[in-house]
Order: structure tokens, then C-alpha cells, then sequence
């Protein structure tokens, strides 16, 4: 049951901006609510103030810049990006992701703002934007500041967010050139949260050697993780399958995932190790 | 707590209400104005029998705060026939048995119809049908009645009125 809140509807960010500096850890901004809801019907969460910024058009944007790469507004949802046509054409591996998303019901209506600010490390869109590397800016009354998303993950369902900001934009640096990115999870229906996910970008020179790699876990840990060793692995490298394998245990001995009702620790480190070999040939192969 | 003012459309009418700003959707629906063919079953976002249509996008009306339709249009099963004739994904339900119990089929029609509309006038695959349910369960059918329904008409085998 969900407990009473007085419910705040801003005409602009600027507006909420305001009401989240007035009323702090008292209120919870509200956009989609596709995961909210569901932690405050369960009791978790019961803020005094609801400020819904679902309506708000003024983030609800995706723009490509040949320089500036991908911009992103917190309000856009996930069928928006799932379906933008710059995104399928400049980074398909944050379509591909999207798509595999919940159901077309929740994509519909939920919201890439919503999504990193629950930070349930099970989520899919941190370990993609992550190996891409994206920034997210946050936004108060006293300014705004950028950080790398990798950053802003503290621990489970916990963000860098103070109680007075709230989450403006996430951008995406244009990849450089012979970059390859992967991104799997497993499950056993095809759109649940992932038991464990793994994206991979490479980038090689033109002698196909792997210039840099970034290796992150999705619900391998409590926020998503960069498996630092096995990147080390593969930079400097060509093309190895027996490596990528190597790379793929390293991987799940740097991660912490736990044992729950889905998958056990060691079965975890398991899935890490297949899907780290398998996204490595297939970030490759991307190129 | 302070009762908010909602005003949405529901079905092509008209509707205002005052409600405790928390209630749901799907609750504003069946419990404040009673149309009751929109089912309630996991009340997670999970089963999809709640499923309406918000600006003729599928949602799940038991994730969505009522007071985020202001000034929108919802569609429920009960909108989809028009003066009195079945709509054309209905009508293919019913000859192509895709229901038994029938708890899913409000919202399995209402994710259907949102996909035959976002794809007016193409022939939808098998695997593009199955994806614009994926959001649905459905203990009964094991789907393949369903989702021969959804190709007839999307075939074009059945006409609007």
C-alpha cells in the first residue's frame, strides 16, 4: 500500500529545482515511475512530497553532435531511445539494449533519468552508457556538475544525488574510430533483469591492436562494476580467443555478486567469465 | 490528504475527478468510474492484464500515477469496439480462440492493438508479434492462438466496421 504524499506537479525544471531545495530528503522527484512505484507500494519508500517531472518536455530530448556526441534528457523514455534513429545508426548497442528492456509497456512510459537514479545494479542501461563512456550532469539551485556515470553509483539503490539535485542529462562521447561495443545479459525470459549483464567497448588501431578496452558487470557487484584486470588483459592485443577467455576469468574474480533466490555467487562469477569471452568477440567483431 | 483535481480523457469521454493524488491508474479506472474489464493481477508491472492504452501507447495502468494522464487520452477494451461492432483485433480473438479464462485478454487486446497501430498497414512477423506482447502473460494459450489472431489482422484479413 502506498502511503500518502502530497503531490507536486512543476511547470519547469527550474520549478522543481526549487521545490526538491525547499522540501530535501522529504520528497522524491517522480518521473516515470516504472520502478518507484513499485518500491513505494512495497512500503520501501514513502516520501511526504512527490514532485513528478514525468511532463516535463524541456529534458525530454535526444540530440547527436558530430563533436559533442549524444545528448540525452532525463524525461526521455526508453521506447524514445530504443527507437531513435541516430541512435540506431551511431550507437546500436544502446538501441539493442533498450530493446531488451522490461516489456514495450514499461519502455513506454520509463524513463532513462528514472532508471540510473534507481541505481539497482541489475539495471541495463548503467553498464552500456559506462563502457561508452558517458557523463550524466546533476542539477540544483546552486549550479550544475558533471561526473562520469561510473562515478555516480555509490552502492545499492544509492547515487552521488544530493537531496537537492536532480538528474538534468546524460551525454555520450562520439566513439573514436574502429570501436566495437557489446552489451548480453542472462536471464531466462528475454526482457527480465539480467542474473548478470556485460558490455564491452574496444577500440583498435590500424593494426587491429586493441588500443582500449572497457569491460563493465551489471548485478555483479552493488553498483555496476569496471573489471579493470581484464581489460588490462586485452589492451595491447590482437584479436585472441583463447585471451578473451583468460580475460573472462579474470573478470570474475574481480566482481562481488552475492547468492539470491535467482543465482548463486558462484554461478554468478561463472556467467561473468562466459559473457565477458563471448561480448569481447563479439565487440571485435562489431567493429 | 488534499484531494487533486484530474481531468483525462477515458475512451473519448470526458472525465473529472478528485482523488487521493496516490491512486493508481488502474484503480481510477475500474474502482472511481468502473469500467472494469481492465484486470488487476500481479500489481508489480510484471503480467501485463492491466495494460490500457495512454496516447495510443501500451502502459501498465498499475505502474502509472493517475495524475500523470492529465489531458491525456486512455483507451481500455471497453473502447475499442465502435457503435456497437467488435474492433477488427477483437473480432479476430474471438474466431481464432485466442483466449480461455480470459483474464489476460484486456490487456493482451490493448497491446495488441497499440502494435497494430504503431505498424498501420505492414505485415507484422511472428517475431515482431511475439515482441509487441512480450510485456503480456497469458497461462492459458501457450500464445499461438494469439498470435495468429494479431497476423490475420495485421494481414488485413479483417476490416474495420
Amino acid at each position: 500500500m502506498i502511503h500518502d504524499f502530497h503531490y507536486l506537479r512543476p511547470d519547469s525544471l527550474q520549478e522543481a529545482m526549487t521545490m526538491l531545495s525547499e522540501y530535501g530528503d522529504r520528497s522524491k522527484i517522480l518521473c516515470g515511475g516504472q520502478s518507484l512505484l513499485i518500491v513505494m507500494r512495497q512500503g520501501m519508500v514513502a516520501p511526504e512530497y512527490v514532485i513528478d517531472i514525468k511532463h516535463l518536455n524541456e529534458l525530454n530530448y535526444i540530440r547527436f553532435d558530430e563533436k559533442k556526441g549524444l545528448a540525452i534528457g532525463a524525461t526521455t523514455t526508453h521506447r524514445a531511445i530504443e527507437k531513435s534513429d541516430v541512435i540506431k545508426r551511431r550507437y546500436p548497442v544502446i538501441a539493442d539494449m533498450e530493446n531488451r528492456l522490461a516489456s514495450i509497456q514499461t519502455r513506454n512510459w520509463g524513463t532513462i533519468g528514472g532508471n540510473l537514479a534507481h541505481a539497482d545494479p541489475a539495471g541495463d542501461p548503467a553498464p552500456v552508457l559506462i563502457v561508452l563512456g558517458a557523463e550524466i550532469t546533476l542539477a540544483s539551485l546552486k549550479g550544475e556538475r558533471t561526473m562520469l556515470l561510473e562515478e555516480f553509483f555509490v552502492d545499492y539503490f544509492t547515487t552521488q544525488l544530493n537531496e537537492d539535485e536532480i538528474i538534468k542529462e546524460i551525454n555520450v562521447p562520439v566513439l573514436p574510430p574502429r570501436s566495437g561495443c557489446a552489451y548480453q545479459k542472462f536471464n531466462l525470459l528475454r526482457n527480465d533483469m539480467g542474473i548478470v549483464g556485460v558490455a564491452v567497448k574496444v577500440t583498435l588501431n590500424e593494426a587491429g591492436v586493441c588500443t582500449d578496452a572497457k569491460i563493465c558487470l551489471g548485478n555483479a557487484g552493488r553498483v555496476p562494476i569496471r573489471a579493470r584486470k581484464a581489460e588490462g588483459a586485452v589492451i595491447g592485443q590482437k584479436y585472441d580467443e583463447k585471451l578473451f577467455a583468460e580475460a573472462g576469468k579474470i573478470a570474475s574474480e574481480e566482481c562481488e555478486p552475492v547468492s539470491d533466490i535467482h543465482a548463486s555467487e558462484e554461478f554468478r562469477r561463472h556467467l561473468v567469465s562466459v559473457l565477458t569471452r563471448r561480448m569481447l568477440v563479439a565487440a571485435w567483431k562489431a567493429i | 490528504m488534499e484531494k487533486k483535481l484530474l481531468r483525462f480523457k477515458l475512451n473519448g469521454l470526458e472525465y473529472e475527478i478528485f482523488i487521493n493524488p496516490k491512486t493508481l491508474l488502474v484503480d481510477v479506472i475500474r474502482d472511481h468510474i468502473g469500467f472494469t474489464g481492465t484486470k488487476k493481477g500481479c500489481e508489480s508491472g510484471s503480467c501485463g492484464a492491466c495494460t490500457v492504452m495512454v496516447e495510443d501507447m501500451a502502459v501498465k495502468s498499475c505502474s502509472v500515477l493517475a495524475m500523470q494522464v492529465e489531458g491525456m487520452n486512455v483507451t481500455t477494451v471497453e473502447g475499442l469496439e465502435k457503435n456497437g461492432k467488435l474492433s477488427p483485433i477483437q473480432e479476430a480473438f474471438l474466431d481464432y480462440g485466442a483466449f480461455q479464462c480470459g483474464f489476460c485478454t484486456p490487456g493482451m487486446l490493448m497491446s495488441a492493438t497499440a502494435l497494430l497501430k504503431e505498424n498501420e498497414g505492414k505485415v507484422l512477423t511472428e517475431e515482431e508479434i511475439r515482441e509487441g506482447i512480450e510485456g503480456n502473460i497469458c497461462r492459458c494459450t501457450g500464445y499461438n492462438s494469439i498470435i495468429r489472431a494479431i497476423e490475420a489482422v495485421s494481414k488485413g484479413e479483417y476490416k474495420e466496421g
